[in-house]
C-alpha cells in the first residue's frame, strides 16, 4: 500500500485544528501506543494526536483521505490482538479526551456518552443512579469505544449478551471525514442495512465512533454469587450444559483452575477464600428479592453437588464479591506476571463443547511440551487460553506458538467454533480468520471495507 | 477445647443514612450482613478447629432476626449458636452490651477462648470485646494479627499496635479481638447449610442469666448519653509528592515500612 508520508505541512495542519499541546511526533510519543496490552505486535505511530471533538476527527478524517495517510483510532489500549496498533504509521488519534457523559434520558433508559469513557466509569455513573450497563469485559479501564469496536463480551454474557445488544445508536465519521448517525434511541429498527451493528465490532477499520447512544436497564436489587470447587477441571465443565439445561439463568458461568487463582495469589498478595480444590466453577445470580435468588441458586446447588462438586461456597456481600472478583478480574495480569511472554487464543465453541475443547488444549501442554493456562467463560463457550513463553528461545517459542495455534482454532472450527469471541481480530488473528472464512468471505468482508473505506486509510492491515 | 466467637448483625451497605432529626440509623429496606470483623474472628475459631478437638460457639445479642447470622455461622463451621435477645436489652451502649454479653458467656461456665472481631462496622468503637473480658476478669488482647501459638494453657499472639507489633503470651481463658489481617475468612457452605438445616439456636433472655437486676442492662445499664449521631466526614486526606524517582522511591519506601506494609 502507498500511503503519503508524515511532512511538516501534515503536522501544521495537525496543530492548525488541535493546537501543540495535543500534537505528539518522535520522542513525545510515549512507547506504549506502539503496542497493545499483550504487545505481540508493535509500530510507532508518525504522529498521535489527542482529539477532543467530532468537528477535530471529522477535519482531520477529511485532510487525511485527501492526502491519502493512514489513521488508527485508538482508546486504552487494552486490546490484546493488535488492533489499536498502527501498523502504517501515520496518524493515530487517541480518542481518550472524548470522555464525557452526555445525556442520560430516563424516558428512554438510554446514556448518550463519548467513545473514551471508561468502563468502570460507565457502572459508576449508572449504577449510583439503579440503572445498570450489563456488559461487563474483565478489563474495566477499557474504554467504551474499543468495547464496541471490539463487540466485547464479558461475564454477564450468558444472561444479558454482549456489547453489540447494548448499542441503540452511534455517531461515526467516515474516512472522507462526513459524520453519520446511525442507528438512534429507537429500540426497534428494520430500516434498511444495519450499518450500526456494522460498526460494532469493527476494530476501528470501517468509521471512527465519535458518540455512542447505549441501552440500560433498571438495576438488579441483589447478586450472589457461587464458588464451587470441583476434584478435577472435566468434571466442573461438565457440570455446565446441566446446568444450562435446568433452564436455571445465572449471569455468568465462569471457569478457573487452581494454578490461575495461585498465580493471582500471589500476583495480589492476597489470598482467595478457597484454594485447595483443583477446579472451580464460579456462577452469579442476580434478581430484585432475596427469595427470588435463593430459589433460583439452591437449584443449581444441588445440580452441582448431584454432579460431583465438592461442596458450593455462597458469596453474598460485598467483602465476599470483592475476595473472589477481585482475584477473578487479575487472572489475565497474574498469568502474564507468571511467565516472559504469551499469547492467547480467544475461541468460542458451542457452551456443550467447552468440556471437550478445555480437555483437548490441556493435551496439547502435554504434546507441544509448552505451558498452556486457561480460565474463561464456561457458560458462553467463551475460553481465553493463554500459551506461554517461559524460558523458550525466540524461534523454538515462534514455532511451537505457531503450531499450538495452528491445531486449537483447526479444532474449535470443526466443533462448530469461531476465531474470537469477544477479543477481535485485529492484525494478529487475521490468518486464522483467514482460513475459517474461506475465499467467498473473506471478499464479501473486504468489499464491505471498501464500500466504507474505499482508499483503505483507516486503521489499514487489519481484521481481513 | 471451647471457644465463643461474637458476633454482630449490622447493616449490610457502608453507605447507612442517619435520620436527621433523631439521629438513629436508617435500617429500614437495607439489608443486615454479619459484621465483617466477626467474619475474621470466626475464621480464626475454625482453622483452631481444624487443628484440635475444639467446639465452637457463636454468639449474638439483638432481635430475633439476628438468628440469620448465627445460621451464617453454621454454614461456616460453628457448632452452636446463641441469641441474646430481650426487649430489656434494647438501648444498650457498649458497656451494657459487654456487660449482657459476658453474662450470657458465662452462663455455662467461661469458654477456654473469646475471640471477637477488633470492632463492628457501625458502631465501630472497639470496646466491646475488651470489656467483656474486664466483666469476665481474664486476660485480653486486642488487634491480633496472628496467632503464633496455642495450647490448653495459653494463646501467643502478635498484637498490632499503631507503631509496633508487640509478641505477646496470655493464659487461658482469655480474650482475643482479630484484626482484618488475620486470615482470608472462608466463604458459607451450602453443604453446612443443607447440615444445619435443622440445628437450634439457643434464645435466652434476662431470666436466664445470673445477674437479674434490670437496672445492669439496656438503656437502665448504658452510662453513655448519645447527644447527636452523625455519619463521619469521608476521608479524602492525600498527598501528592514531587521530587526525582530516586528521592520518590525512598520517600514510599519509608512510607510503606513506616504503614507496615514492608518488612525491612
Amino acid at each position: 500500500m502507498n500511503y503519503k508520508q508524515i511532512a511538516s505541512a501534515d503536522i501544521d495542519f495537525l496543530v492548525s485544528v488541535c493546537g501543540t499541546d495535543r500534537v505528539y511526533t518522535g520522542k513525545a510519543i510515549n512507547e506504549d501506543f506502539s503496542h497493545d496490552e499483550l504487545g505481540g505486535v508493535s509500530r510507532m505511530p508518525d504522529v498521535m494526536v489527542e482529539v477532543t471533538s467530532t468537528e477535530e476527527v471529522s477535519a482531520i478524517m477529511k485532510y487525511a483521505y485527501d492526502n491519502n495517510i493512514p489513521v488508527t483510532p485508538r482508546g486504552q489500549g487494552t486490546g490484546l490482538v493488535g488492533a489499536s496498533v498502527a501498523m502504517h504509521g501515520g496518524i493515530m488519534l487517541n480518542m481518550c479526551r472524548m470522555n464525557h457523559f452526555l445525556e442520560l434520558d430516563e424516558d428512554n433508559l438510554t446514556l448518550t456518552l463519548e467513545p473514551g469513557v471508561l468502563l468502570m466509569e460507565i457502572s459508576k455513573f449508572v449504577e449510583e443512579r439503579d440503572l445498570f450497563y450489563p456488559p461487563d469485559p474483565g478489563e474495566k479501564s477499557a474504554t467504551i469505544g474499543g468495547n464496541i469496536n471490539t463487540n466485547a463480551g464479558g461475564m454477564r454474557a450468558v444472561k444479558y449478551g454482549v456489547t453489540r445488544d447494548y448499542v441503540r445508536g452511534l455517531e461515526v465519521v467516515m474516512p472522507d471525514g462526513t459524520v453519520m448517525e446511525l442507528g438512534g434511541k429507537v429500540v426497534k429498527n428494520s430500516s434498511g442495512y444495519s450499518l450500526k451493528d456494522m460498526i460494532v465490532g469493527s476494530e476501528g477499520t470501517l468509521a471512527i465512533i465519535t458518540k455512542a447512544i447505549l441501552k440500560l436497564l433498571p438495576l438488579p436489587q441483589k447478586t450472589i454469587s457461587l464458588l464451587i470447587p470441583f476434584p478435577e477441571l472435566e468434571m466442573a465443565i461438565e457440570t455446565v450444559p446441566k446446568i444450562i439445561k435446568s433452564k436455571a439463568i445465572p449471569t455468568a458461568i465462569e471457569f478457573m483452575e487452581r494454578d490461575v487463582i495461585l498465580a493471582a495469589e500471589e500476583f495480589l498478595g492476597k489470598k482467595f477464600p478457597d484454594n485447595t480444590s483443583d477446579a472451580y466453577l464460579l456462577l452469579t445470580f442476580d434478581g430484585n428479592s432475596k427469595e427470588e435468588i435463593e430459589k433460583a441458586y439452591e437449584k443449581v446447588a444441588h445440580i452441582c453437588l448431584d454432579s460431583g462438586a465438592l461442596d458450593v461456597f455462597i458469596s453474598n456481600t460485598q467483602e465476599r464479591h470483592a475476595a473472589i472478583w477481585s482475584a477473578r478480574g487479575a487472572f489475565l495480569e497474574a498469568i502474564k506476571a507468571s511467565t516472559t511472554e504469551m499469547d492467547e487464543c480467544d475461541v468460542v465453541v458451542p457452551r456443550k463443547h467447552v468440556g471437550e475443547f478445555v480437555k483437548f488444549t490441556r493435551q496439547l501442554q502435554d504434546r507441544f511440551n509448552i505451558r498452556i493456562m486457561s480460565f474463561g467463560h464456561a457458560g458462553d463457550g467463551n475460553l481465553h487460553i493463554y500459551v506461554l513463553r517461559d524460558q523458550l528461545d525466540e524461534q523454538t517459542w515462534k514455532q511451537k506458538l505457531h503450531d499450538v495455534f495452528e491445531v486449537m482454532y483447526s479444532h474449535a472450527l470443526e466443533l462448530g467454533g469461531k476465531v474470537s469471541g469477544e477479543h477481535g481480530i485485529g492484525f494478529a488473528k487475521k490468518p486464522y480468520l483467514n482460513d475459517s472464512m474461506g475465499e467467498y468471505g473473506i471478499n464479501l468482508l473486504r468489499n464491505i471495507k471498501l464500500a466504507f473505506d474505499p482508499k483503505n486509510i483507516l486503521n489499514p492491515g487489519k481484521v481481513c | 477445647m471451647k471457644i465463643t466467637v461474637c458476633i454482630k448483625q449490622v447493616p449490610g451497605t457502608s453507605e447507612v443514612e442517619v435520620d436527621e432529626k433523631t439521629g438513629v440509623l436508617k435500617r429500614d429496606g437495607i439489608d443486615s450482613k454479619m459484621n465483617p470483623y466477626d467474619l475474621f474472628a470466626l475464621e480464626s475459631a475454625i482453622r483452631i478447629k481444624q487443628q484440635f478437638a475444639t467446639e465452637v460457639t457463636a454468639i449474638t445479642m439483638g432481635p430475633p432476626q439476628a438468628e440469620e447470622i448465627i445460621r451464617e455461622a453454621y454454614m461456616m463451621g460453628a457448632d452452636d449458636g446463641v441469641i441474646l435477645s430481650d426487649r430489656r436489652f434494647a438501648g444498650s451502649d457498649v458497656l451494657a452490651t459487654a456487660y449482657t454479653l459476658s453474662q450470657g458467656i458465662a452462663r455455662d461456665g467461661i469458654p477456654d477462648l473469646i475471640i471477637c472481631g477488633k470492632q463492628t462496622t457501625d458502631g465501630d468503637t472497639a470496646q466491646v470485646g475488651p470489656e467483656i473480658a474486664e466483666f469476665l476478669n481474664i486476660p485480653h488482647v486486642a488487634d491480633v494479627r496472628k496467632i503464633i501459638d496455642l495450647t490448653s494453657e495459653h494463646i501467643k499472639v502478635e498484637m498490632d499496635m499503631p507503631q509496633t507489633v508487640e509478641v505477646v503470651e496470655v493464659k487461658l481463658p482469655a480474650l482475643i479481638t482479630v484484626a482484618k489481617d488475620i486470615n482470608e475468612p472462608r466463604l458459607p457452605s451450602f453443604k453446612l447449610k443443607l447440615a444445619s438445616a435443622g440445628r437450634p439456636v439457643k434464645r435466652l433472655s434476662l431470666d436466664d442469666f445470673s445477674d437479674q437486676d434490670e437496672m445492669n442492662y439496656g438503656l437502665n445499664g448504658s452510662p453513655t448519653q448519645v447527644i447527636k449521631i452523625f455519619p463521619p466526614p469521608a476521608n479524602d486526606d492525600h498527598e501528592i509528592w514531587e521530587g526525582s524517582t530516586t528521592e520518590l522511591a525512598g520517600r514510599l519506601f519509608e512510607q510503606l515500612s513506616e504503614k507496615k506494609f514492608l518488612q525491612r
